[in-house]
């Protein structure tokens, strides 16, 4: 066991885990419920396109939306049953706007669908693209919650990467559910990682689990032991919020960074959570698709806190049925944690695959935002930053819509950690004018592209009509100048005794008018 | 079920500007309690006075403003500011004088600007030194260390000098005044003394002043407290202490009968309660960390160089002051590497 030298990123914050309240139980598995909704956007990119009709009968795992274009995520059926509806439904995201999802309602007999992928004994003998288009086709994105298709991740050149990085990190307070499935299927998440790695060649593997997970550091190792996987270690960093971020993993375990704007790629790194890596081995050595996942479902708010492997598709209010429901003063509820987490007005709402943790609070855990005090300039958020930027000018710059300075302070490098935001003394929603500042410039570029289009369009537009017309001109002088140049050439000859075409034509009107007298004289010899 | 809708993070924060600034008020404490053993009970009644003066005239003027009151005198910011004008004013200054430097201090600097956070200059630095150009005299009517003065007030006369300005029968002015360590220094210079005749007299104590030395001392102390949890970061006292002790450093080793030594510009004055206290304000200093070093740098430079060639002794006002206004341009031109900026593949 190598002792490596870790890197260390600017700021981040001591934390309360709360994991133990969550991780006393193992993994309880959900039996299906009636009725499961899918959104077609779980991920990043395209919505998937439904390739099942209402009133079709579906088998647990089979197809029920395609991918759509590069970027997007097939979707299957949880279990097996009726598609009763494809139709607009609330979803858990943050603009809360209801999106197309597709219904079933269960039949209880949670039969596979036919036709499903073999399980392969040897991922070895399967070629690249292969491999890759496995994982595609099983639905696979980024379960650690930022839902990026997994095999957009995938199709690069072998051997243009470094280091691949298993984040098991699990940074934000109360969520345990990549803790408790390294601690239970180790060996399947390290099975994972071995079809990675052919995949990619990677020169080192590292996997960074933050030091508060004890247990599933050594479930981790001995797997890894046990699969004897070359330049493949466990690293053990130090607990700090956000370590999990992908930057800040990349920081910690390589000391390299990310170039702003760019990606891990730029820098030879790919980053994989343990989660997708999982659901990597369940696709490929299983031929299984992602049809479920595991879910913190935790806080104070609910009464016996614990890790449920869930079906895609499951309501949130049957899982937290199952963890002994709500504690009676229950207040807020969050999609993900405490520090990152998204606020859900209800939860009639389904799990997806990027829903990590379900975290139900009561008023005592909880902040307050109408409380704000002006800003002091006290540069505890600076110190905290974890993306070395400066929270409190970004936040002069986005309330005063000065967008021009705040993309100057790298506003898009803040990764929405919260960090400064729950530091700063003032208590000012720092975060919210990030995110409203991002949304705005976004919205700014489209506008501006759009415009620019457009005026691209009429600019094109305006050419080509005077390209035509100057066309057109063109060649009606150079008709003009070719009878001129005829003229003036018959002009020089003087007579025309010796055009052919013009004796051709005098001949044969000649002919007719001969012809002519010829009919004249049958006509008056007949009358 | 329906739940309530907030913006992340959603975590109850652990800080408050009130918490903050009552931990300003707390690391004062021991400073005030050597500055009231060596100059008597007008320590004490003008902190009292100039709180309530400080938290009536910011209620005042919130009125006016139709702000909410009730949060702004909560987050202790005035008081803050009452204090630091207090200590930097003559124990027994009349409550007029008190009056005028809190009203320019909470009124004009501080809630003219648009109240904490958006002041462009330090408040009690303000108040200072409109007292110290509008009222020269008044402001050099340093009250002598009890240790060495021949005669001592009480809270009862105490508290008449500064209500009505009359001595107990009997008693002269000169009796119970004497000048700052630093002015002695400064007029000792002037007539032509060395450094070491100055620094003969009892009022120079055992290294920088009588009772002036512990001062500053106890402010130190309680400076490195609010640097041991955080409060405020180490560059600014560290850059202002640093230059100052450095710059007198050369000139006292060029010429040490002409130069007062590092010990009695650090101990002698305003120092420690200029580095730790006032350069540290948050609001009108800088605020990067390259930024906050530069800040300290200039406030130490700008007061040595006021204090051995300035028309006034002590000059840590001026310098904050002066480098309040370079703040804006500091922060500006010294904006810390991003995570990820010019990093190469
Ligand atoms: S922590 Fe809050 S009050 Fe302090 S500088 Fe940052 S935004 Fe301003
Ligand atoms: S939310 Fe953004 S600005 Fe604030 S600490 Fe995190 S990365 Fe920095």
């Amino acid at each position: 066991m190598s002792m490596k030298r870790l890197g260390r990123f600017h700021g981040g914050l001591h934390l309360d885990d709360h994991k133990a309240e969550s991780t006393g139980e193992p993994i309880r598995t959900l039996p299906p419920g009636n009725r499961f909704v899918l959104p077609l956007h779980q991920h990043i990119g395209h919505d998937a396109e439904p390739v099942v009709q209402p009133g079709d009968r579906v088998g647990k795992g089979q197809l029920i939306a395609a991918p759509h274009g590069e970027l997007s995520a097939a979707i299957h059926a949880p279990t097996s049953g009726v598609v009763t509806a494809i139709e607009d439904r609330p979803v858990p995201h943050p603009s809360g706007l209801p999106a197309r999802c597709i219904v079933i309602d269960a039949d209880g007999e949670d039969r596979w669908a036919e036709g499903l992928p073999a399980p392969v004994a040897d991922y070895r003998r399967l070629d690249k693209p292969a491999l890759v288009a496995r994982i595609r086709d099983a639905g696979i994105v980024g379960l650690g919650g930022a839902a990026f298709p997994t095999d957009a991740k995938l199709r690069i050149d072998k051997n243009s990467i470094e280091t691949l990085v298993v984040n098991g990190a699990e940074c934000e307070p109360w969520i345990s559910c990549d803790d408790m499935l390294m601690r239970e299927q180790a060996d399947e998440i390290v099975s994972g990682i071995a079809v990675l790695q052919h995949l990619l060649g990677p020169r080192e593997t590292l996997i960074g689990i933050e030091d508060n997970k004890p247990a599933a550091i050594d479930a981790m190792r001995r797997a890894l032991a046990a699969a004897r996987l070359d330049d493949t270690e466990v690293v053990v960093i130090p607990t700090l919020y956000p370590s999990g971020g992908e930057k800040q993993l990349i920081k910690i375990l390589t000391d390299k960074e990310v170039p702003s704007g760019g990606l891990p790629l730029h820098i030879g790194i790919i980053c994989q959570s343990v989660g997708t890596v999982h659901a990597v081995h369940k696709a490929v050595i299983e031929g299984e698709p992602l049809i479920e996942r595991v879910v913190t479902i935790t806080g104070d708010g609910v009464r016996q806190p614990r890790n449920f492997r869930v079906r895609l598709g499951t309501l949130i209010s049957e899982a937290v049925e199952a963890a002994g429901g709500y504690a009676p003063d229950v207040v807020e509820l969050l999609m993900g944690g405490p520090m990152m987490g998204v606020a859900l007005p209800s939860d009639e709402l389904p799990l997806i695959k990027a829903s990590n943790c379900v975290l139900a609070s009561t008023p005592a855990n909880l902040r307050r935002h109408h409380d704000a005090h002006p800003c002091i300039r006290c540069g505890e958020c600076m110190k905290v930053c974890p993306a070395q930027l400066l929270p409190q000018q970004l936040f002069w710059y986005s309330r005063a819509k000065d967008y021009d300075k705040a993309e100057a302070h790298h506003l898009f490098d803040c990764i929405e950690c919260g960090c400064c935001d729950y530091v700063c003394p003032s208590h000012i929603p720092l975060v919210q004018f990030y995110r409203h500042a991002k949304g705005e410039i976004r919205q700014l570029r489209r506008e501006k592209e759009k415009a620019d289009r457009a005026r691209i369009r009429h600019q094109l537009r305006e050419e080509r009509l005077a390209r035509e017309k100057a066309e057109r001109e063109a060649r009606l002088a150079a008709k003009k100048a070719a009878l001129e140049k005829k003229k003036a050439a018959r002009a020089a000859a003087g007579d025309n005794e010796d055009d052919p075409k013009k004796a051709a034509i005098a001949a044969a009107l000649e002919r007719a008018r001969a012809r002519k007298a010829e009919l004249a004289k049958q006509k008056n010899e007949a009358s | 079920m329906k739940f309530q809708v907030d913006s992340s993070p959603h975590l109850a924060p652990v800080n408050d500007v009130g918490h903050v600034m009552r931990q300003v008020l707390l690391a004062l404490l021991p400073g005030i309690a050597v500055a009231t053993w060596y100059f008597g009970w007008g320590v004490l009644i003008n902190l009292w006075l100039a709180t309530l003066l400080a938290v009536a005239f910011e209620a005042g003027v919130l009125a006016l403003r139709r702000r909410p009151i009730r949060p702004v005198i909560g987050d202790w910011s005035a008081v803050v500011t009452a204090w630091l004008l207090v200590l930097a004013l003559p124990p027994l200054a009349p409550w007029w004088l008190l009056t005028i430097g809190v009203f320019f201090a909470i009124v004009v600097a501080k809630q003219l600007y648009g109240g904490l956070g958006y002041n462009p200059f330090n408040p009690a630095m303000i108040g200072y030194v409109v007292l110290l150009i509008s009222f020269p005299a008044a402001m050099t009517n340093w009250v002598a260390p009890t240790t060495i003065a021949d005669v001592h007030l009480g809270l009862l006369d105490s508290l008449r000098v500064t209500f009505t300005g009359a001595l107990p029968a009997g008693i002269g002015w000169d009796a119970i005044t004497t000048a700052t360590p630093l002015d002695a220094v400064r007029s000792g210079l002037r007539q032509g003394e060395t450094i070491s005749e100055i620094q003969n007299s009892i009022a120079f104590g055992l290294l920088a002043g009588e009772g002036w030395e512990w001062m500053a001392l106890a402010f130190a102390a309680g400076g490195l407290w609010m640097l041991r949890r955080g409060i405020i970061d180490w560059r600014t006292p560290t850059a202002v202490l640093g230059t100052l002790a450095a710059l007198s450093a050369v000139f006292w080793l060029v010429d040490a009968e002409h130069y007062a030594s590092p010990i009695q510009h650090l101990l002698g004055g305003g120092a420690m309660l200029g580095a730790f206290f006032i350069a540290t304000d948050p609001v009108s200093g800088s605020t990067t960390p390259t930024g906050r070093l530069i800040f300290g740098a200039g406030v130490g430079l700008l007061t040595f160089v006021i204090r051995s060639w300035g028309g006034y002794p002590d000059a840590i006002a001026f310098a904050v002051l002066l480098m309040n206004m370079a703040a804006p341009t500091i922060d500006a031109y010294t904006r810390p590497r991003v995570y990820g900026e010019d990093s190469r593949p």
